[in-house]
């Protein structure tokens, strides 16, 4: 978007959209949407207290280990797929089906077999998170270059070498890109998990804040929870085009 | 003068003579059959070109000479051994440069040495040396993706030459590198015949390229597909490298298989 | 005449269900029933119309927030993908909105609009929207410039160039983001009925819990993500009908 000869940069119109809810919220044309400026006003009040901190701990940690037994399960499984035709053909219509399927339904299921606190939410997120992490690395494995699969083997490596010094390289660039989609699910998948079972993190901050009626605090939370989802993929998406050199001379 | 002979005009002499004999291989793909019953033999010290139409499968008998395809039947010797797969004597150098892009030029040229298990600085004193050879010095820690498509196949060769296989398997490494560069490359790779004591096998679907490089060439032909003649330019290489593409011999030649080519191309 | 991709799809829709007949026989848990059972309480709940009851409750806000964000999302990405203002003006929304976890909204659009169909359709619709919003645009803006040259060339006016290259062309990217809108929807539909008010499935999955009746709740959470497996399917042929010849769009999220 240019304005004369100035070229307005990419996120810029944030701007323009925080001042329009800076106007609504000052109107006082609904109770939901306070003004901007006092939302971050009480976000700065907010974000020291230690019910946000427990929230923000209890979130991140949740996150982290989804998104790990995510990526420890599913990169091997994808590259497994990618390699072997029988393994790939029995898992890879049920990969397809839980990629797509609402997954919000299995939350009771995990909500009874594994309780009402933080294992649920884990296994909720790495639930989100899994399937296109195993879809995307088996891509990665099944566009390998033939020719490198040659040369490893006209060199004589061993399956171990080839793996590791050969397979899991070229496959990085989608196995990125998997991870990146599937951190992005995580953050949804975590706080879903958190809404349904409701008694750990921002689900209980919310429920806190929403039935005390305390919209500043309410939106404050919402901005700090997006803009930190914003950043995690904003980071992954610049580490996956630091690879993308790959794809030229692959 | 160019001498012509049919594939199986003379008698297989006992080996010290070949680096590589292949004898009756065959290669189906279900009911396709891409080679059939091909026997040819690859002089030591020099350089054999396939050469053919587009899917007359010279680049398949590469890579059984290679190891990295099973021939259906018949069998490859190399040195006098029967092969059973990739060995330590062949080194092969791809069409697409098959370098890994997330490795520096050094690293990728040492890579095969890498693979033997060589120790880091003993690999990489080798390596140096082969990237001098083909004229990449001071490009040791960059990487593919910021050379020139020439400068990446340089590194595939000094990859295959540094690990000192007697035999070098080329399939068609020229041909994704600009008309120039081909020319330098053509020039350098005569240089290379003459001064390592390597059998060059190399595939190529240019015949000039075929009659300017070659010491032998074998003309495959598609459907199905099979040697149709041996043809030895040999003695354009006593002439001096920068007349070659003007004499009179190598335009008959060159004509010469372009008339025994032309009913096969579409 | 069983070939082989058949043949390994029973075999492992067999391994599959074969599993979880095993955990449930051990069982491993006493919340986990066998797949007999939960196959048994499904057509129990399809023969005495349950289950019809309540998937016209699931389906009403499904559909109604699907048909929205389909007409609203490609509108607004072909808007986007054209006009380098609307542009810079609603794309960095939609693009915090894909990366956000909206289901934080939820309570704030229970309390805005009450726990009636209104926020759900709600829910289903900012699930749905982002990425069909963003996969239409992209696909839009990135029409190879060389068709929309050949249609100038050719004297097309610009309608016909928007509705004859630039649509057809960026279809497959606009279907997979339909897909990937319609099982968000999938998402937010059960969430909301599991969240703000159990009605339809959520309502069967919520009862059935609470009075322990595991079967029947394992067969609602089967028949839920059997549907939006067929439903996606139907997509696709519905593509394939429309578009013959499209190839598949490379899956984004």
């Amino acid at each position: 978007m240019k304005v004369g000869n100035i070229q307005l940069p990419g996120m810029s119109s944030l701007l323009l959209w925080g001042l329009i809810w800076e106007i609504v919220g000052r109107s006082g044309l609904t109770f939901f949407v306070p003004p901007l400026s006092e939302v971050i006003a009480t976000l700065f009040s907010v974000i020291g207290t230690p019910a946000f901190l427990t929230a923000l701990s209890e979130t991140a940690y949740a996150f982290f280990l989804g998104v790990f037994f995510a990526i420890v399960i599913g990169v091997p499984v994808g590259i497994l797929m990618g390699k072997n035709r029988l393994a790939d053909e029995l898992l890879l219509p049920w990969v397809n089906i839980f990629l797509s399927a609402p997954l919000t339904a299995l939350v009771p299921v995990l909500m009874v077999l594994f309780g009402f606190g933080m294992k649920s939410i884990i296994i909720t997120t790495t639930l989100f998170a899994i399937w296109i992490i195993i879809l995307n690395a088996r891509a990665g494995v099944k566009q390998i270059n033939r020719s490198l699969v040659d040369m490893a083997k006209s060199f004589l490596a061993t399956p171990w070498d080839a793996f590791f010094k050969i397979y899991i390289w070229a496959a990085l660039p989608e196995i990125l890109g998997g991870i990146r989609i599937g951190v992005i699910r995580a953050v949804k998948g975590v706080i879903i998990g958190q809404l349904l079972i409701s008694i750990v993190g921002f689900g209980a901050l919310f429920e806190l804040y929403s039935s005390n009626f305390l919209m500043g605090h309410f939106w404050a939370v919402l901005i700090v929870l997006f803009a930190m989802a914003f950043a995690v993929s904003e980071l992954l998406a610049y580490l996956e085009r630091r690879v993308s050199y790959y794809a030229a001379t692959r | 003068m160019s001498q012509t002979k049919s594939a199986f005009g003379q008698a297989a002499s006992l080996d010290t003579e070949h680096a590589v004999i292949t004898r009756n291989i065959c290669k189906n793909y279900g009911a396709v059959e891409a080679l059939k019953d091909l026997s040819l033999e690859f002089p030591r010290g020099q350089l054999t070109s396939l050469l053919g139409p587009s899917g007359c499968g010279k680049t398949t008998l590469l890579k059984i000479i290679a190891g990295l395809l099973e021939p259906t039947s018949g069998e490859v010797e190399v040195n006098g051994r029967l092969i059973n797969g990739p060995g330590p004597n062949r080194a092969f150098v791809f069409q697409d440069f098959a370098l890994l892009p997330w490795a520096s030029v050094m690293r990728n040229v040492a890579f095969g040495l890498e693979l033997r298990g060589m120790p880091k600085s003993e690999r990489e004193a080798i390596a140096e040396n082969y990237i001098s050879a083909v004229g990449l010095s001071g490009f040791e820690n960059s990487y593919p993706h910021e050379l020139s498509g020439g400068m990446r196949q340089r590194v595939g060769l000094a990859r295959a030459l540094s690990v000192d296989a007697k035999v070098l398997l080329m399939d068609e490494p020229f041909s994704a590198v600009d008309e120039q560069t081909r020319r330098k490359f053509q020039e350098d790779l005569l240089g290379l015949v003459q001064n390592e004591n390597k059998t060059f096998i190399f595939v190529t679907h240019s015949i000039e390229e075929a009659v300017y490089v070659s010491d032998q060439i074998a003309i495959l032909l598609p459907r199905p597909s099979r040697v149709s003649e041996i043809i030895r330019p040999r003695a354009l290489h006593g002439k001096d490298v920068s007349n070659i593409r003007r004499d009179p011999e190598y335009l008959d030649i060159v004509d010469q298989i372009w008339a025994s080519l032309r009913s096969y191309v579409e | 005449m069983l070939t082989r991709p058949t043949l390994l799809k029973i075999l492992s829709t067999l391994i599959l269900f074969g599993a979880w007949e095993i955990a449930g026989r051990i069982p491993v848990s006493y919340a986990f029933p066998t797949f007999i059972e939960s196959m048994q309480a499904l057509a129990r709940m399809t023969f005495d119309g349950t289950l019809f009851v309540a998937y016209g409750e699931t389906l009403k806000p499904l559909v109604i927030g699907i048909l929205i964000s389909t007409v609203l999302g490609i509108t607004i990405g072909l808007f986007i993908g054209l006009s380098g203002w609307f542009d810079w003006l609603m794309s960095p929304i939609f693009i915090v909105m894909q990366a956000a976890p909206l289901a934080a909204l939820i309570p704030l659009l229970v309390m805005a609009y009450g726990i009636g169909l209104t926020s759900k359709v709600f829910v289903v619709c900012i699930m749905a929207m982002p990425v069909i919003v963003l996969n239409t645009s992209s696909a839009v803006r990135n029409t190879p410039g060389s068709l929309k040259e050949m249609g100038r060339s050719y004297l097309a006016s610009d309608t016909e160039i928007i509705t004859k290259i630039i649509i057809p062309s960026a279809s497959p990217l606009i279907f997979s983001g339909l897909r990937l809108g319609i099982s968000a929807g999938f998402i937010g539909a059960i969430l909301s009925e599991l969240k703000i008010t159990p009605t339809g499935v959520g309502d069967i999955i919520t009862f059935s819990r609470s009075i322990a009746d595991y079967p029947s709740m394992y067969a609602a959470i089967f028949s839920i993500i059997l549907l939006a497996v067929l439903f996606l399917n139907l997509l696709e042929s519905i593509e394939n009908y429309l578009f013959e010849g499209n190839n598949r769009g490379y899956v984004s999220d």
